[in-house]
């Protein structure tokens, strides 16, 4: 790997988790939650990873294991996005629906 | 299907935006359901921008696995989203998250699987090597670690498992050797770690690591109580937005890092303002056992009440506070409770109120996300911090299921409670417990509340006697 390359990674990495302690102040109990959860949805960017692996194993002639074991991750990743944000989408539909609604 | 490079490196760039900005938005209650698709977008802008990347060639192969493994995840992530009850909602985001940590350490492994079955491929060398085994093999710890852990996580929320029709406890155990055995397993993994730098396609020491790590993340949850549950998948949480970020310099992927890297340390920033909620230290919650092992046994008795006897007490109250707690998420009653609230203020003109403890149930947020689901207004629901001053002017305190939350021993310096703020239930004029028994709860200790003059218990199921009483009301 370049040098410049690994540190421009360290760079991002670095000021990605400063903002990230930033990000988040003051959240009210009823968010914590779905915030969580939210953050949780997030967190499956993995998929990226996963699906670039599934691809390049499929490239490659000799890697069925590493290709399998990446199809296992696109799916894990893909059911905490979709399941993530889906059901972070419920909390919050309930939360803030209501509070407009007067039913 | 090709695109830049340049253009690959803008479509992760705005996909990170969304995530930051929907991040932000999630923390506020007006924008939160925009911040969630904002997230949302982001995340399908990163998967267009990699498949749009990639070249598939002329079979179908590359499609079945790609197309196939992102429709089968999504379905089934979808389902379970949309079919989980509210009461098992915290128990999926453990799940999932569980989830999201092995995919990142499955990412991991697939990477350097592909030296060890393929001879041809040429492994890299010097710098690059060691920053892809140290990030691999952290990524796995992480990764193994979040799985593990979350499945724990999950277990102990639910309270048991069901093995052959059989129920078994979710076992809470930690002696004080235990955390010198964690710092050697962690360590044993750096180790390792080095080792696997030498010789990078020793699959005894990748195996190694991937067991160690399971275990790891195991012995992490095993001691902590289910009280504090909560603040744990908040942490795995944030440990698996780490484990998505060493992936990500595995594969010099710019959205793994940045996602991965916001969700740590958001992740980590809300563990805190849980633990500060609950008046907790994170140090004290993770490695000092506490809770579930030494349940005190109950040796005082109480006389229970029954539904008539508190209808006529409702009835020439001016003032009820309602106190929810997991016995109200584990019966479904909160539409029960929602009738009650409408039929007293209905018929005796009550003032009807709900104290929400910020750590009620089994995940923040848990009471408002049910009594929402039962279209309770919004601004009944009153946090703890702003009710306790109204508590000695209610004449009924209705506590539903809830038990450590209202415990007085909290205010006392000693015993696991020590120093929890909780809702000043015992200085109402009359207190109405729901209970199925006089147990302790999660913290396992003793509740001087029940035993009071002025407590009246109705021992049984939440919504049976919920149902009973509103009869009872109806009646009068």
């Amino acid at each position: 790997m370049d040098p410049t390359i690994l540190i421009g990674s360290i760079t991002l990495l670095v000021l990605s988790i400063f903002l990230g302690f930033e990000l988040i102040t003051k959240v009210p109990a009823t968010l914590h939650t779905p915030l969580m959860s939210g953050a949780n949805a997030i967190s499956g960017i993995s998929i990226v990873g996963a699906l670039l692996g599934a691809n390049v194993a499929y490239d490659g002639g000799d890697t069925v294991v590493s290709g399998i074991l990446a199809f296992v991750a696109v799916v894990l990743a893909m059911i905490n996005v979709v399941g993530g944000f889906a059901v972070t989408n419920r909390m919050l539909n309930m939360i803030a629906g209501k509070k407009r609604g007067d039913r | 299907m090709m695109i830049d490079d340049q253009w690959i490196g803008l479509g992760y760039l705005l996909s990170a935006a969304l995530f930051i900005f929907g991040l932000k938005r999630l923390s506020h209650p007006r924008t939160a359901p925009r911040g969630n698709q904002l997230g949302a977008m982001g995340m399908l802008v990163a998967v267009l921008t990699t498949v749009l990347q990639m070249e598939l060639g002329d079979g179908i192969e590359g499609w079945i696995l790609i197309g196939g493994g992102i429709l089968l995840g999504g379905l089934i992530g979808w389902i379970m989203a949309v079919r989980v009850e509210m009461t098992g909602m915290p128990e999926l985001v453990a799940l999932f998250n569980g989830f999201g940590g092995a995919a990142s350490a499955l990412v991991a492994l697939s990477e350097s699987w592909k030296f060890i079955e393929d001879d041809t491929l040429e492994l890299p060398t010097g710098l690059e090597l060691e920053v892809m085994i140290v990030a691999a093999g952290l990524s796995a710890l992480v990764g193994w670690m979040t799985l593990t852990g979350s499945l724990l996580a999950m277990f102990k929320l639910k309270g048991g498992v069901e093995i052959f029709g059989k129920w078994i406890r979710t076992p809470t155990w930690g002696p004080s050797w235990l955390n010198p055995v964690k710092a050697l397993l962690f360590f044993s993994t750096l180790g390792l770690i080095y080792m696997l730098i030498q010789e990078p396609t020793n699959t005894d020491y990748l195996f190694a690591i991937i067991g160690i790590s399971c275990i790891l993340g195991i012995l992490l949850v095993l001691p902590i109580g289910g009280a504090d549950m909560p603040v744990v998948v908040s942490l795995l949480n944030s440990l698996s937005g780490i484990a998505a970020a060493f992936t990500g310099f595995i594969i010099s992927n710019s959205v793994l890092i940045v996602a991965g890297s916001l969700v740590g340390a958001s992740g980590l920033i809300l563990t805190f303002i849980m633990c500060k909620a609950m008046n907790r230290e994170l140090i004290d919650v993770l490695f000092k056992a506490f809770g579930g092992s030494d349940r005190e046994q109950v040796t005082r008795t109480k006389v229970g009440s029954d539904a008539d006897e508190v209808a006529m007490m409702v009835d020439g109250a001016q003032k009820i506070i309602i106190v929810p707690g997991y016995g109200m998420a584990v019966s479904q009653c909160q539409h029960q409770v929602k009738e009650f609230a409408d039929l007293v203020s209905e018929k005796f003109d009550t003032e009807v109120k709900y104290a929400i403890h910020p750590v009620a149930g089994r995940m923040p947020g848990h009471m408002n996300v049910l009594l929402a689901e039962a279209n309770v207004p919004y601004e009944k629901l009153i946090e703890m911090d702003e009710i306790n001053p109204e508590m000695p002017e209610a004449d009924i305190v209705l506590i539903i299921g809830a038990n450590d939350t209202c415990n007085p021993a909290a205010r006392t310096k000693e015993g696991p409670l020590a120093g929890m703020p909780i809702i000043d239930a015992d200085m109402a004029r009359t207190v109405v417990i729901i209970k199925r028994s006089l147990s302790v709860g999660y913290a396992g200790v003793d509740n001087d509340l029940f035993y009071m003059d002025k407590t009246m218990m109705l021992f049984g199921d939440g919504k049976k006697m919920m149902n009973e009483l509103n009869a009872a009301v109806k009646e009068l």
